[in-house]
């Protein structure tokens, strides 16, 4: 890489941070608890906007990972979660009115989140509906991978978002508050996802699952991105560029091997297909607040209408991680 | 006891050591802070046979490890002379066998020292790619730290040839930095007149803690085994592997003394390990085969990966891939045209499955006309066009452990053909020309067939040309249509055969070709209207005279 994209580079990383400093302004904090984050605490970073359904079920299972710290941006939801977020002992809470879209879909606030109470630390960035997992997830804590990458050297780790799905109706199975989301949505797609690499960012841009098959078959083009970056050992001067999709600098984005290994990475299990799913679609349509002028949104809303099953004859019903690695959607590298 | 971090770790270990009778010499890091330090030499100052040694400050690959070791050993040997080995073990050390094993197995083997000592030529885990260089280059650039001098000093020192010398009598070997020695050996290195001068020399030697006694244990004693009592596994990067809590069983079934490195969290490790044990002591031998294989294998993934595998955290660079597809599989190109309902007479055969023409323009025509297959891969076109490559490495990858055959010709889209070429589990045949017969079959127009012949044809040379390049790794088979349709038994016997037949015999049952007569009359009037079908090979103008122009040919049979 020419030293002159490397300088351009750098030049859109204090761009973005410097949009996170300005969006600071729209954050208003609500309760900060970010006192007791203590030194190599892993910490979950979020922005939610009425998920308060799924709230319960979330922290539950982080904290059974070992996440020590939640920090959590409310975008002014309306169904009681920010006051539910905002008495758990482990939450700094922030609210915003603000446009979700104009801090480029929560980003900017969370990269400011970050710089403030993430540096030196683990920072998971999630979504409430995205579920890590990661390999040996079931008998070792995110610490004992937390640990293992910082004695690797590895900055960041990647898990691909894999999007789940209930077989029948979405709306044929209610989901109960505190319910774990995988004993309805328990399928997903196997091996159907295409790959390509970004070479501004180094990144790998994957495409595929469910929502390309069944939304996207005429403009796979325009099918939503699977690649994530979720965990960072951050450092201030760092930021996503979008979404959880890339950062910069660039070199964090070399979570993949390109002379034939494989490196350790884990997957998000995406619990988005609930009977949740065709209120929040319709929802976030009027809202328009999601990428690309929601045409992901408008994507859903049409298929839905007619046929809202996304099950098919070679839909895979998830087990565990072991299943997962076996399959080649994650990887255990060299980590045993 | 070497110890850095995790020190209540390490103090549970040396409180272990200690209550069963083994005086413990513990040297702490000096990086480590005053307090932790303070607190940690506190907690065990009331024990009797626990003692500290002078501190350095260490870092990986450097003398001061050498130095450590040095300054706890004279320690242990002068302030407790009943002992007879001395064993080196780290804080992240977790004994997995009673104590009592232990000194029952070294208490059988008084003269023996365990440690693992190699020569230079003999070792394959060197990093950095450096073996004897060790030993004959200078080193003052920490490689931690300082990485690009450091590479640079040893690229110099090769470029103009600086050799050091190795002192008289020193033959260098390598091996584990975790070793367990007798008194008389130790003491020997330690109090050799000669000393200042190997102190001297390894100074300046890269990662002196693994050659350092390892060499000179070769000077003072003959009972040497060549293997460390501490299981310790080191990955591609030359950093050990750790154990966690779900490592359980596989350390009680290793029957190794001593493992490392441990996770300071791994309660459960800690718990079991450091219990008071019951029961007559055992004498098996270490037997670490089965953790060897698990981390073996874990390096392999690391460094070669599964074949076939495109993935987030695998994405290999052109020619790197360690095999573009994972298993092999077969294309057919004609054959379909050729045969009636070639493809359930083909699955019927072999013990594969047999899809369609995958690649054509409607849909992929997956075996069974599903709308779906393995991992949820679509039929749709335009899901397929957005990555033809990719759609094959998906399928050959979701299959696997089942052959995979499909139908290809001109009328598919073409863009996977390079990467079939070069893929060395393709096996291809083709018949050329056969895409003909279709359109010998079709009521349409005449112009508009002439015009469709000539693109496919087309299509179908530049096809042949990328199996025909040197590039070409698949097995490709190419028939002329004229001549495949004289004898078609031969060559299909020898693909079948290839593909593996599902019942090991000759073919008995044949496909059934469908009816040619009149093709060559139709071949000439393509001639007649200034089109040039070559690909089909020389076929005659008027029918084979059989006599028989009513019935249908029959098929051919071989006899069994």
């Amino acid at each position: 890489m020419g030293a002159l994209r490397s300088y351009r580079l750098r030049l859109q990383r204090k761009r973005w941070r410097i949009r996170a400093f300005r969006k600071r302004r729209e954050l208003h904090c609500i309760a900060d608890r970010t006192r007791q984050i203590g030194p190599g605490d892993v910490l979950v970073f979020s922005t939610l906007r009425n998920e308060k359904i799924r709230l319960e079920y979330f922290l539950k299972y982080y904290r059974r990972l070992g996440v020590n710290h939640f920090v959590m941006v409310d975008n002014d939801s309306d169904d009681g979660g920010r006051e539910y977020l905002a008495d758990q002992p482990d939450v700094s809470l922030w609210h915003s009115t603000a446009s979700y879209k104009r801090a480029r879909f929560g980003i900017d606030w969370l990269n400011w989140l970050q710089w403030q109470h993430g540096h030196g630390h683990w920072c998971l960035n999630v979504d409430p509906d995205e579920f890590f997992v990661y390999p040996f997830c079931d008998t070792r804590p995110i610490r004992a991978l937390t640990d293992w990458l910082d004695a690797s050297s590895i900055k960041s780790f990647s898990a691909m978002l894999l999007d789940m799905y209930p077989k029948g109706r979405l709306d044929g199975f209610p989901y109960v508050e505190g319910q774990d989301p995988f004993e309805i949505a328990s399928w997903f797609d196997s091996g159907n996802y295409t790959i390509s690499k970004n070479h501004q960012f180094g990144n790998l841009w994957i495409q595929g699952g469910p929502r390309a098959r069944a939304f996207f078959p005429d403009n796979p083009d325009r099918a939503p991105a699977l690649n994530k970056i979720p965990l960072v050992k951050w450092h201030r001067q760092y930021a996503y560029v979008s979404s959880t999709h890339m950062l910069l600098p660039r070199g964090l984005n070399a979570v993949y091997d390109e002379w034939g290994g494989e490196k350790a990475s884990g997957v998000l299990l995406h619990a988005k297909f609930l009977d949740t799913f065709s209120v929040k679609a319709e929802e976030e349509l009027e809202r328009r607040q999601h990428y690309a002028r929601s045409h992901e949104y408008k994507a859903y809303a049409r298929r839905l209408q007619k046929d809202p099953d996304l099950w098919c004859n070679w839909s895979e019903k998830y087990i565990n991680w072991r299943q997962l690695e076996i399959l080649g959607l994650m990887s255990k590298g060299n980590w045993a | 006891m070497l110890c850095h971090d995790a020190l209540d770790r390490a103090e549970q270990v040396a409180r272990h050591w200690s209550a069963h009778g083994c005086p413990v010499v513990i040297h702490v890091d000096k990086k480590v802070k005053r307090d932790a330090h303070d607190a940690f030499v506190k907690s065990l100052s009331r024990i009797e046979n626990v003692r500290f040694s002078e501190r350095h400050r260490c870092e990986w690959g450097t003398w001061s490890l050498v130095a450590a070791s040095q300054s706890a050993s004279e320690l242990m040997l002068r302030d407790f002379p009943e002992v007879r080995h001395v064993f080196l073990a780290s804080g992240s050390c977790l004994p997995l066998r009673p104590v009592e094993e232990l000194k029952q197995f070294l208490a059988e083997r008084p003269l023996t020292n365990f440690i693992e000592s190699v020569t230079t030529e003999d070792v394959p885990w060197t990093v950095g790619g450096l073996s004897l260089e060790r030993f004959t280059l200078r080193f003052p650039f920490s490689w931690k730290r300082r990485r690009k001098l450091f590479d640079a000093y040893v690229l110099l020192q090769r470029r103009v040839g600086f050799r050091r010398k190795i002192p008289d009598g020193l033959e260098p070997h390598l091996g584990s930095q975790w070793w367990c020695l007798t008194r008389s050996t130790l003491q020997a290195i330690l109090e050799d007149p000669e000393r200042p001068v190997h102190d001297a020399y390894f100074k300046k030697v890269w990662i002196p803690d693994e050659s350092y006694y390892q060499t000179l244990v070769r000077l003072y004693s003959g009972d040497i085994e060549s293997r460390s009592l501490t299981l310790s596994k080191f990955d591609f990067q030359g950093k050990p592997h750790i154990f966690y809590d779900d490592h359980l069983q596989l350390l009680r079934r290793s029957n190794c003394f001593v493992a490392r490195k441990i996770w300071p969290r791994a309660n459960r490790l800690y718990d079991t390990f450091l219990a008071p044990k019951e029961g007559e002591p055992g004498t098996a031998e270490p037997n670490p085969g089965k953790i060897d294989r698990i981390f073996a294998k874990a390096v392999e993934r690391r460094t070669r990966g599964r074949s076939g595998l495109y993935m987030q955290s695998r994405f290999p660079n052109s020619g790197w891939e360690n095999g573009t597809t994972c298993a092999p599989y077969s294309v057919f190109e004609g054959f379909a045209d050729l045969f009636e309902d070639f493809e359930g007479w083909l699955g019927k055969m072999v013990g594969a499955r047999v899809h369609g023409p995958l690649y054509a323009p409607d849909r992929a025509h997956f075996a069974g006309g599903q709308a779906h297959y393995a991992g949820a891969l679509s039929d749709c076109a335009t899901l397929r066009n957005y990555n033809p490559v990719a759609f094959l490495t998906n399928l050959v990858w979701n299959t696997r452990g089942e052959r995979q055959c499909f139908q290809f010709g001109p009328r598919d889209n073409q863009e996977p053909s390079w990467f079939m070429a070069t893929d060395s589990n393709a096996q291809i045949s083709v018949v050329t020309g056969a895409w003909a017969v279709p359109l010998f079959h079709s009521k349409r127009n005449f112009s508009e067939v002439r015009k469709e012949a000539a693109r496919l044809q087309k299509i179908e040379v530049e096809h042949l040309e990328i199996l025909r390049s040197p590039y070409t790794k698949a097995r490709v088979r190419v028939w002329t249509m004229a001549d495949f349709v004289e004898s078609p038994m031969e060559p299909l016997q020898t693909i079948i055969d290839e593909i593996g037949l599902r019942h090991p015999r000759r073919l008995t049952e044949v496909p059934r070709m469908v009816d040619l007569k009149g093709f060559g009359q139709f071949l000439q009037n393509l001639k007649n209207q200034g089109m040039q079908p070559h690909v089909m090979g020389d076929f005659p103008v008027t029918d084979r005279g059989d006599g028989a122009p009513d019935t249908p040919r029959k098929p051919y049979l071989v006899k069994q």
